[in-house]
């Protein structure tokens, strides 16, 4: 048991890495686009919250496929928050084929606690 | 200061606290919303919409080199990321009820822990206690490398670890940390689990754990793409960076120095909080 273990968090490991470099390089290609128009530095000492555009993934999503560069430096960041949701998928099933099943069901009590927190800002 | 002159100045900052963060082993949120709301003014939840990206940045950029030294414990983390994931929906919800002065003051207070916290350096063997029959019941015992070959371990006081890891969730989710101090003393005060599979484990939650909060500060608009772009692209550079310097002779100068600089964030927070500058 304890080898498996030690091969499915050795994938998740590895998993966790390609999902933040992907985010990153979306958010860098996003941030160059986003100082390449020049744009007028957002006023960051006063709160109001950035455009409800940018506030919900489908309506990130939708700004992105037009090359919006605020959009996609969301959508790298939707990448990067989706990354551990992710992980914890993969450890759920990881766990179901060691026939783990208590584990199986913690890790889908965490995943529907993240999956509420996202569904939560739709 | 043009927009990117300034992306600049809190990319280079945020390059600095990540390095930092990483060699000293505190992490980089914990030092980013100081300096972007003290040195850079900017809004606290601006600042810890930030740092909070960047926090799962970092965590799960690592990940992949902690799982390879064998000493995190993916159950024992798995489980305690239901105390965290709820703590942290209770602390960003918390962020719009509670003042930006209370946050402030919060936030100081932690910082000043974390500085005490590193210094725990020293960490007496839990020795062989009755095994937690809670614990054995949810199998959260393992085997970690020692110099004497594998040696195994059994949880103790689940129920105060996993009080401790809500409040760490809570923390997270209010201040945009990892709060990997609060989770380490969970793990290995609470829980007497062996200090390494305290720290890997604890970086392996705290990507999960932000994630939970992260949500909710997207539809907030606590996430804004300006600034959040230079501060993650930073952070992740610097600790991942740092994760790869061997400068074993100067960590202790360079802890006590960080430990330093972050009691005097920690004093300052605290003082702008209170007459009302932040």
């Amino acid at each position: 048991m304890q080898l498996s273990d030690q091969k499915l968090e050795i994938a998740i490991g590895r998993m966790l890495q390609a999902g933040v470099l992907l985010a990153a390089l979306v958010v860098l290609i996003g941030g160059i686009l986003y100082l390449h128009a020049s744009p007028a530095r957002p006023d960051y000492a006063h709160f109001h919250g950035v455009s409800a555009d940018l506030r919900t993934p489908t309506r990130i999503v939708a700004l992105a496929a037009h090359g919006d560069p605020q959009a996609l430096i969301q959508l790298g960041l939707l990448l990067l928050i989706a990354t551990p949701i992710v992980r914890v998928i993969v450890a759920a099933g990881g766990f179901l084929l060691e026939r783990d099943h208590m584990y199986f069901w913690v890790s889908l009590v965490v995943l529907a606690v993240l999956l509420y927190s996202l569904w939560h800002s739709q | 200061m043009g927009t990117a002159e300034f992306s600049l100045w809190i990319f280079l900052s945020s390059i600095l606290a990540g390095l930092l963060g990483s060699l000293t082993g505190l992490g980089g949120g914990v030092v980013i919303v100081p300096v972007l709301t003290l040195l850079f003014h900017i809004d606290i939840h601006y600042a810890i919409g930030a740092s909070l990206v960047s926090v799962i940045a970092t965590s799960s950029g690592a990940a992949a080199a902690y799982v390879r030294e064998g000493f995190s414990n993916i159950r024992i983390g798995m489980f305690l990321e239901i105390a965290t994931t709820l703590g942290a929906l209770l602390g960003a919800y918390l962020t719009t009820k509670v003042t930006t002065h209370s946050i402030g003051i919060i936030f100081g207070v932690v910082l000043l822990y974390s500085a005490y916290a590193s210094f725990q350096t020293k960490h007496p063997e839990h020795g062989n206690a009755a095994p937690d029959a809670l614990a054995v019941r949810l199998k959260m015992r393992g085997t970690f490398p020692a110099p004497t070959g594998e040696e195994a371990y059994v949880a103790q006081r689940v129920p105060a670890g996993f009080g401790l890891m809500f409040t760490a969730g809570t923390l997270s989710g209010l201040l945009g940390i990892g709060s990997g101090a609060v989770k380490v003393l969970a793990m290995d005060q609470a829980m007497r689990l062996p200090f390494k599979v305290s720290t890997t484990t604890s970086n392996f939650m705290i990507g999960v754990t932000a994630a939970a909060s992260a949500g909710i500060y997207l539809s907030r608009g606590y996430i804004s793409p300006g600034l959040a772009m230079p501060v993650m692209l930073g952070v992740l550079g610097g600790s991942l960076t740092g994760s790869k310097m061997l400068v074993n002779a100067n960590v202790k100068t360079l802890r006590t120095v960080f430990a330093l600089v972050i009691v005097a964030l920690g004093i300052e927070m605290i003082f702008n909080s209170i007459t009302g500058r932040l």
